[in-house]
């Protein structure tokens, strides 16, 4: 295939063979794993402050407003200086609160997101891992952050941050079923859990256009049950600040706030990447079936320009309806993910299952 | 069966409204000429605010340094929180009459909360609302401001003398007359 030229294999694996050549076998993987930490901590940073920046500028269109507009051009130093401002401040300590635990709840809620965007593949060998169950590896470990939201509203002490992370906790066991449901029904199309597998199986075509009408209907639900899994947008009932202040993360300030910040864009940006790699074909080029010179053109447009596309497209649809719907109640949110989500989930994995089963789809 | 139909009327409803709501802020954010924002520092010069924007108490004075504060003191009783002194001073004229005028009438904006009742209660409508709102100041003695300028008098209100005017005026006062008697 022509998109070989953007093939990152064989430079990871020089890489890999430089370093092992001149290194013992342990020596080498260690300083393969300080890079890959590296690249993504600079990643991280970046994408960050810009997806805020991102957030705050659709945010003021919506409300016909201009938005940050005065540090640097069009206003995109604003969020660089808000972290240095955040550096500096002073961090709180709170009488009560349980000191370990009140100090490790950000950081599992930021390695939650870290151990996540490892499986992601940005282009071609372009990942830091690659397992053969990488979708249950992705939802296994994207669950874990709620742990340390649950920890923070704990430790607190604080009626605030524990009512917010008990909602936080009773959302994301409930709409955790979508997610997983929803994924499996991409599961089901492509045969495989190995998320390289699922993007080389889009190579003609992308799942949502190959799967229509239930590939459709599970990319909705993963939409809507993602955005509550990040606790964002209509689904922002864990920090509620309207009602509970600041939820979760009341008593929490300074960095360590900022760590609570940046794990919510992140987490917003693993949802939208997992939506996709598995429903829009990663980093795979839009292609046509048939028209050759057009796929040829699009080939030559580079995978990642491709991913990060995709992905900030779905990220711009998440914050349009963050910005565009009130908040749920708990009852509503409850009622949305039992009695729809779920059930049209169900029907639609079974739908899917026949679908495959008589080749219902375009392969 | 009727349940099931209605289960999924009530989804597709919800689903359309959901996209008519996404719909109008998009539309908002495909429109960025409608922003209402004003880039204050840079439009100061051609800014205008709005009639009813309530910058500070003003009294407005005419071409010749007149105005229309009879001293009476009304607005300094009014006021709420006592921003507001009247300091009259008695005067005669040249036709030998004492009368009081204002020497200085003195506005602590720094206690102001823009309630309007010293406007509203004015019998003769001598205080107004100003549109300056850049009030910031390093020292809190500079927001105590005197509202009359220096040198000012009295505007003299025209009475309206016409017959009818004067016919009522007339009636009324008999009638004060007679219910007095």
């Amino acid at each position: 295939m022509s998109f070989s030229i953007y093939d990152f294999t064989s430079l990871t694996q020089s890489v890999d063979q430089a370093l092992k050549n001149s290194l013992s076998p342990t020596w080498a993987l260690i300083i393969e794993m300080v890079i890959v930490g590296l690249i993504f901590l600079m990643f991280y940073a970046l994408l960050g402050l810009f997806l805020v920046y991102a957030e705050r500028k659709i945010c003021a269109f919506i409300q016909n407003r201009l938005g940050p507009n005065r540090v640097g051009p069009l206003g995109l130093f604003q969020t660089i200086a808000d972290l240095i401002k955040l550096l500096m401040k002073e961090l709180i300590y709170i009488k009560q609160a349980d000191k370990l635990l009140f100090n490790l709840a950000p950081f599992i809620v930021i390695i939650a997101s870290f151990m996540a965007i490892a499986a992601i593949p940005f282009a071609k060998g372009l990942h830091a891992i690659d397992l053969n169950i990488g979708i249950f590896y992705i939802m296994a470990v994207s669950s874990l952050g709620v742990v340390g939201i649950l920890l923070a509203g704990w430790s607190s002490n604080s009626k605030y941050s524990l009512i917010g992370a008990m909602r936080s906790g009773a959302q994301i066991i409930s709409y955790e079923l979508s997610v997983g449901l929803s994924l499996l029904s991409i599961v089901i199309f492509s045969g495989t859990m190995q998320i390289s597998g699922i993007v080389e199986s889009q190579a003609d075509a992308w799942w949502i256009i190959k799967g229509h009408i239930p590939a459709i209907i599970a990319f909705l639900i993963f939409l809507i049950a993602s955005t509550a899994e990040t606790n964002r947008g209509p689904f922002d009932l864990a920090e509620a600040e309207s009602e509970l202040t600041a939820g979760f993360h009341t008593e929490y300030s300074g960095i360590k706030f900022a760590f609570f910040f940046l794990a919510e864009y992140m987490n917003m940006f693993i949802v939208a990447a997992i939506a996709t790699t598995v429903f829009l074909g990663g980093w795979m080029p839009f292609h046509i079936p048939g028209l050759l010179s057009f796929n040829t053109v699009m080939d030559y447009i580079p995978p990642v320009v491709w991913f990060m596309g995709k992905t900030a497209f779905i990220i711009f649809i998440m914050m349009w309806f963050k910005w565009t719907f009130p908040r749920l109640r708990i009852d509503q949110l409850l009622k949305l993910e039992w009695k729809y989500l779920l059930p049209l989930n169900l029907i639609n994995i079974l739908v899917i299952a026949f679908v495959v089963l008589m080749g219902w789809y375009l392969h | 069966m009727k349940s099931v139909l209605n289960y999924f009327k009530e989804i597709f409803s919800a689903l359309r409204s959901l996209w008519g709501g996404m719909r109008v802020t998009g539309s908002y954010f495909l429109r960025p000429g409608q922003i209402v924002t004003q880039k204050y520092p840079e439009n100061r010069k051609q800014l205008k605010m709005y009639d009813a924007f309530k910058g500070e108490v003003s009294m407005p004075h005419d071409e010749n340094n007149q105005h229309k504060c009879t001293g009476c003191g009304i607005c300094q009783i009014n006021c709420p929180n006592g921003s507001i002194e009247v300091i009259s001073k008695k005067i005669t004229t040249e036709d030998g009459k004492t009368e009081r005028i204002i020497d200085k009438h003195i506005y602590h904006l720094s206690m102001c909360t823009f309630c309007e009742l010293c406007i509203k209660t004015c019998p003769s409508d001598a205080l107004a609302w100003g549109q300056d709102f850049e009030h910031a100041v390093f020292n809190k003695s500079k927001l105590t401001k005197q509202l009359n300028q220096a040198g000012s008098t009295l505007k003299k209100v025209v009475k309206n003398n016409t017959p009818a005017n004067d016919t009522i005026k007339a009636n009324s006062n008999l009638e004060n007359k007679q219910t007095n008697n």
